[in-house]
């Protein structure tokens, strides 16, 4: 194999083939293969902040759903407290009215029975007069004896 | 089949055909020659390399990659890992000419895949049409089976040793080198002369071994094809022999994916080597 001129065409063709790679191949895909590794480094570490975020945020929810369940429980407790106080009150208001009540009652009920017991003696006396008229067959003059009737009224 | 009749005569010369390049003559004497079916067969393979890469690199998109774009991208990243293993320097050049060589070699040793008559059978029919005689169309379709390509890849990575080594030690510390390294400043002749058969022997071995291992790939290819040369069909020994050839050439086809691959792979990594030892300070 005694080498010819093929060997300087062959030695130039090649290095013609690595300078266009050089120049226009290996570039270009290199540059496309960091672009995308950097992409997709973002694209993770995004991935890795957003799922923190969300971490965060639940533990955000979370809390804030038992501060609103504490102050939840917090309202109700008040608003038993209030109710029965409320209730409490409503029931000493009831006892002094009915104690009011009771009194005009009892006050209304002795009125009633002083009139009554002033009309019942009344008409005692007339019936008294009229009893003792019979019983005396005779007419007594109202006027005369008005002294010893009243005091009859009185004693009765 | 440049020949029809059995014999060991038929034989040599079977053999001898295949391994006659397709020259051209441009001057006296035997180094004016050209050998076209190699030039023909590297621009070939190497129009498809820099069309499908080429083409890649252009439409090179950073989002998600087609097929090709992805089988591209795995040997670049590959060569790129290499690359970036060996050779601590920084150079625009070393990571392109590492692939344009595996990929190159690669695809001009794959040549030899084809079946061995196929091609030559294809031109000696050509011939045969256009009225010439067949025997005269010499074809070789390797074009690393030609010592010439491989020892111009050789000289250019040798020169492009010498390059990267300049670049980067500068025109002085360069040389200086010749006389200082490795033995120190006294002992320049010895230095000098190891320097000089160190330079001379890598492009040789580089060159010898793509070369040997793809001649004799060829070679075997040749001779397995040998085995039912100018056979006829009425005879069981065709038969027999056919048989063993086909099992022999898919054995060797099958062995001889590994020896491509193997021998681009070594091309570039010692080119690599090579260049990162250029750049290096001793």
């Amino acid at each position: 194999m005694i080498p010819n001129l093929t060997l300087v065409i062959q030695g130039f063709a090649f290095f013609a083939v690595v300078w266009l790679v050089m120049k226009f191949g290996w570039p270009h895909i290199i540059a496309a293969i960091e672009d995308r590794q950097n992409k997709i480094a973002e694209g993770l570490s995004q991935a890795e902040k957003a799922r923190k975020e969300l971490a965060d945020a639940d533990a955000r929810v979370a809390d804030e759903i038992k501060k609103a369940r504490a102050e939840a429980a917090t309202i109700v407790d008040k608003a038993h407290h209030q109710a029965a106080q409320i209730v409490d009150k409503a029931k000493q208001d009831a006892i002094v009215e009915a104690t009011k009540q009771k009194a005009i009652a009892a006050a209304d009920i002795e009125a009633q029975a002083h009139k009554a017991r002033e009309e019942l003696r009344g008409k005692v006396a007339a019936l008294a007069v009229a009893g003792a008229e019979k019983i005396l067959k005779r007419e007594i003059d109202a006027n005369a004896h008005k002294a010893l009737i009243d005091q009859l009224v009185t004693e009765i | 089949m440049a020949s029809e009749e059995a014999g060991s005569a038929n034989m040599t010369e079977y053999i001898q055909h295949h391994l006659h390049h397709l020259q051209l003559s441009v001057g006296d004497g035997a180094f004016m020659k050209i050998n076209l079916d190699t030039l023909f067969f590297t621009a070939l393979t190497g129009l498809i390399f820099l069309f499908l890469f080429l083409r890649i690199a252009r439409k090179a998109t950073t989002g998600v990659p087609g097929k090709l774009q992805c089988a591209i991208e795995m040997v670049v990243l590959f060569v790129d890992g290499l690359v970036k293993e060996t050779f601590h320097g920084n150079s625009k050049i070393i990571a392109p000419l590492a692939i344009t060589i595996f990929c190159l070699v690669f695809l001009m040793n794959f040549m030899d895949m084809i079946p061995v008559d196929f091609l030559p059978w294809l031109w000696g029919s050509g011939h045969a049409l256009a009225g010439h005689d067949p025997a005269h169309a010499y074809l070789r379709v390797v074009p690393t089976a030609d010592f010439n390509t491989t020892l111009g890849m050789a000289l250019t990575v040798f020169l492009l040793i010498q390059y990267v080594g300049i670049k980067h030690k500068g025109l002085v510390g360069f040389f200086k080198e010749w006389f200082t390294a490795p033995f120190g400043k006294y002992a320049f002749p010895a230095n000098l002369l190891l320097r000089i058969i160190e330079e001379c022997v890598r492009p040789v071995s580089l060159s010898l071994r793509l070369f040997g291992n793809m001649y004799a790939g060829e070679l075997i290819f040749i001779l397995i094809a040998v085995m039912t040369l100018g056979a006829g069909l009425a005879h069981v020994s065709t038969y027999l022999l056919g048989f063993g050839q086909f099992i022999a050439g898919f054995a060797w086809t099958a062995f001889h994916i590994l020896v491509i691959t193997l021998q681009a792979f070594i091309f570039m990594t010692l080119t690599i080597v090579y260049l990162s030892m250029a750049a290096e300070h001793h």
